[in-house]
């Protein structure tokens, strides 16, 4: 009973974390109509880099969610500048953009094992939640249940940003019609740099996050991006419900596969992903077709 | 200018046939088997983005998971020679087992078409690819399968280096003949039309999704060679061959050379395994270069390196003969 | 036995409604003229016909058979042939090739994939032929994209013709075109054989309506008048039509 339980917040837990890295990846795709494919690279990064705050880069050992939150704003620049630099040179070629992307990924990829080397780093908890909490005779650790929380936040962040900012609106302007919004005066190549920023600055958070369950190493980038591919296909791409209901289903389809069918587990994890492609390809909860 | 595109025609041919004579020199005047294997390797990846090169180049296709149909076939070889099976059976098992995939995933990634069609792919490779790393008892998993020996057809072994060479230039020549008749064909001009009007070619009678789906087949027939010839290359299979990251070496072979070039898939597949070997031994971030030249091409020369080279060569021809014209003129009134 | 039967086509999507309830008849060798302002419909009644579109209700025929819900490639084989408003051809390739293209698309060569396209005298041959029709075969190894917009909208007619049809329908043959243009294109449709019957979306009154035989005007995906030329401009709805009520 206790192991179905842990599964089951784990499985929440990795659910909250694939939302924090999907939600900025449904966004651009929505936005931009590319799947970025240096998302998982950003995951990666923002942990790399939140590590290296922490071990006080900086002259000085900072606080994790510090070390969280600047990292992330560190990936949310590079997200911006690669957006103004490359992806804008190619305006309207969306193959085109999925390529550099894709080539931007291996030199990330590769930068990163320049810089942290070809070993995992663990990332510690942070102090006050490296704790359990007792329910009954099931215990959870604390920090799982805090990545439950931040997620919410997060979602809940987001939610009213899209629906009661200015911002919020030109960019659902965006994703429902682009050339409406252009005629109707939204700086379009401005929202894609800010929106791709706000994107890969998420995953960077995320990957902070994440850091004490999945710690940070060579490949990581390849393991979370086609979760979030998953995830947002599942979900609807520019949809931040799908994204958080995609998430959810995908974490539970990722921890119990493993758990109970470990030979297949790939195969459960993307099968979902391919019927729905072929099945309704706009989603779950996308309003738009791919 | 007597008829320049005779005298086009002709230099293509003579420095065709060129090229082809100094294919087959190359193991007879290499003298370091490294080299002969690099050589090797360059063919069997030029075999493999030919193939890819029929989807992305000609149908206008960009997938994103042939590397796994390459594994595909691999693993079906590696699997039947590990269970005890003659050369010859292996090898026509593979092509069956791989072919029957192609068909399974074209008929799932058909359904869409431009960046849907690079999502599907993508999910489809990563499927494959997670069961070659998951499905333990028949991929092995992580420690892959191991192979112990090379085919000697027609009583020839090809366990040096060498003559495994030549067998592999034998494959990749016939796969480029193969790719030129089916280019001029009218299914290949069928696909090429469906590449740049899918509605129109549909209206003009056109089947586009059958078109489309046996163009798909002939690319994972291609494939598979490719899957099989790796195999016999490194006499070992592991998951990191289906990784997203060998599909995508793929499709930069395919676009750094030439989509839609026939000579650019051998191109672009020799840039990047001459990068990732040798380059590699005096650059420690191959990758990285990779990447970077990647993003090059895409920005600066998207065509890729044959047709940017022919532009080039083109544009240095015209300036070439307006130089001399001009010369002619001026001397003319004198 | 009509050449082309339209009952009750209907099609709209979610509150706009493209068609209503078109009803069309024309006889084999006719030349009928749809006419109507921007957005009356009339290029949505050509995808309706050649199947680019699927009818919510309503019946196509073609000589007598049901094509309704027949793929659009099919009714290309019955004989059925169309331009488009738009021009939507193959940039990189020759004209001859786009030509070549479309005799192809009927052929069932095209699905062979051994010998060599360019090897087929008869499709060549026919192809020049096609081009010599509308007075581009000096040009036909020339690239498409280095054609002017006339010369491509004669290659739309030519592809058209090539693939002899029974039914040809013209999407605005004179759009974009110069005077002289008009008057080759004009006496082109006008050589055009009565064993085709020609179905043409036009605007240019002052060129299309002297090779019409019968006029069906459209409004809002309706019908609103149809007959002869005389029965039409004389009709005071075509006028309310044009200059609002």
């Amino acid at each position: 009973m206790t192991f179905w339980l842990l599964l089951t917040v784990n499985s929440v837990t990795f659910g909250g974390l694939l939302f924090l890295l999907s939600a900025g990846f449904s966004l651009i795709f929505g936005l931009m109509r590319i799947p970025n494919l240096t998302h998982g690279s950003m995951f990666m990064v923002g942990a790399y880099l939140g590590t290296t705050l922490l071990s006080g880069a900086l002259g000085v050992t900072l606080n994790f969610w510090l070390a969280a939150v600047i990292a992330a704003l560190e990936v949310a620049v590079l997200g911006a500048l690669m957006e103004r630099l490359l992806l804008r040179r190619l305006a309207g070629q969306q193959l085109a953009q999925v390529l550099v992307t894709l080539g931007v990924s291996f030199m990330i990829a590769d930068l990163c094992l320049m810089g942290w080397g070809g070993d995992p780093i663990s990332v510690a908890t942070p102090p006050h939640f490296s704790g359990f909490v007792r329910v009954g005779s099931a215990v959870f650790p604390l920090y799982r249940l805090a990545v439950i929380m931040i997620a919410v936040i997060f979602a809940v962040a987001l939610w009213l940003m899209l629906e009661r900012t200015r911002l919020g609106a030109m960019i659902r302007a965006g994703v429902d019609d682009p050339q409406m919004a252009r005629v109707v005066g939204i700086r379009v190549s401005q929202l894609f740099t800010i929106v791709f920023g706000l994107g890969a600055g998420l995953a960077g958070f995320a990957g902070m996050i994440g850091g004490p369950i999945l710690s940070v190493y060579p490949g990581l980038d390849q393991d979370m991006l086609p979760l979030a591919l998953v995830v947002v296909i599942l979900g609807g791409t520019g949809s931040l419900i799908g994204s958080f209901v995609g998430s959810i289903i995908i974490g539970f389809i990722y921890n119990f596969g493993q758990a109970l069918l470990p030979e297949l587990a790939y195969f459960i994890l993307f099968l979902p992903m391919v019927l729905v492609l072929v099945l309704r390809p706009q989603g779950l909860f996308g309003g738009q077709i791919l | 200018m007597s008829n320049p595109v005779a005298a086009a025609v002709s230099v293509k041919r003579v420095a065709g046939a060129l090229a082809v004579l100094a294919l087959i020199a190359v193991p007879y005047t290499v003298k370091e088997v490294y080299y002969v294997n690099i050589a090797s390797q360059i063919l069997l990846y030029a075999v493999f983005a030919l193939g890819l090169n029929v989807l992305v180049g000609y149908a206008g296709l960009v997938s994103l998971g042939h590397a796994g149909l390459f594994g595909v076939a691999a693993y079906a070889l590696a699997y039947m020679l590990a269970a005890g099976a003659g050369h010859a059976i292996a090898i026509v098992t593979a092509l069956v087992v791989s072919l029957a995939a192609t068909a399974g995933f074209a008929a799932l990634s058909l359904r869409a078409t431009g960046i849907s069609f690079i999502m599907i792919t993508l999910a489809l490779g990563e499927i494959l690819w997670g069961l070659a790393y998951r499905w333990i008892s028949i991929t092995n998993g992580d420690n892959g399968i191991s192979v112990t020996s090379r085919p000697a057809p027609f009583g020839l072994p090809l366990d040096s280096a060498r003559s495994f060479y030549v067998a592999t230039l034998i494959v990749y020549l016939i796969a480029l003949a193969a790719s030129a008749i089916f280019v001029r064909s009218p299914l290949g001009a069928a696909l090429a039309g469906t590449r740049d009007q899918p509605r129109r070619m549909n209206a003009l009678g056109y089947h586009v999704w059958m078109i489309r789906f046996w163009a798909f087949m002939f690319s994972g027939l291609l494939t598979s060679l490719a899957g099989i010839l790796f195999v016999y290359y490194t006499q070992f299979i592991s998951p990191q061959a289906l990784a997203l990251t060998a599909s995508a070496e793929g499709l930069l072979m395919v676009i750094s050379g030439g989509a839609g070039t026939l000579l650019g898939p051998a191109i672009g597949a020799a840039l990047v395994v001459i990068v990732k070997n040798v380059v590699s031994a005096y650059v420690e971030r191959w990758n990285f270069m990779l990447g970077a030249i990647f993003v090059a091409i895409v920005v600066f020369m998207p065509e890729g390196l044959v047709p940017g080279a022919v532009r080039l060569t083109r544009a240095a021809w015209r300036a070439a003969t307006r130089q001399k014209s001009a010369a002619a003129a001026a001397g003319g009134k004198q | 036995m009509s050449a082309l039967v339209v009952r009750a086509l209907s099609k709209s999507f979610g509150g706009l409604h493209v068609a209503r309830r078109i009803d069309l008849r024309v006889e084999p060798g006719e030349r009928r003229l749809i006419i109507g302002p921007n957005g009356a419909g009339k290029t949505t009644l050509f995808n309706l016909i050649t199947g680019e579109l699927a009818p919510d209700s309503g019946s196509i025929e073609l000589f007598g058979r049901d094509i309704t819900g027949m793929a659009s490639r099919k009714r290309t084989h019955l004989g059925m042939a169309r331009t488009y408003q738009i021009i939507t051809l193959f940039p990189h390739d020759t004209i001859a090739h786009n030509v070549t293209l479309a005799l192809l698309g009927l052929s069932p060569l095209r699905w062979n994939p051994l010998i060599a396209l360019n090897r087929q005298r008869h499709l060549a041959a026919a192809a020049g032929a096609a081009l010599e029709r509308v007075g581009l075969d000096q040009i036909a190894g020339r690239r498409l994209a280095q054609t002017s917009y006339g010369e491509r909208r004669r290659v739309e007619i030519a592809m058209a013709l090539a693939q002899n049809p029974k039914v040809l329908l013209l999407d605005e043959p004179f759009a974009g075109l110069s005077i002289d243009e008009r008057q080759d294109v004009r006496k082109l449709l006008a050589a055009i054989p009565r064993d085709v019957t020609i179905v043409m979306i036009e605007h240019d009154m002052d060129t299309a309506l002297d090779l019409a035989d019968r006029i069906t005007l459209l409004h809002f995906g309706e019908v609103i008048v149809e007959g002869t030329r005389a029965e039409v401009v004389a009709d005071p709805r075509t006028r309310e039509v044009y200059l609002g009520e």
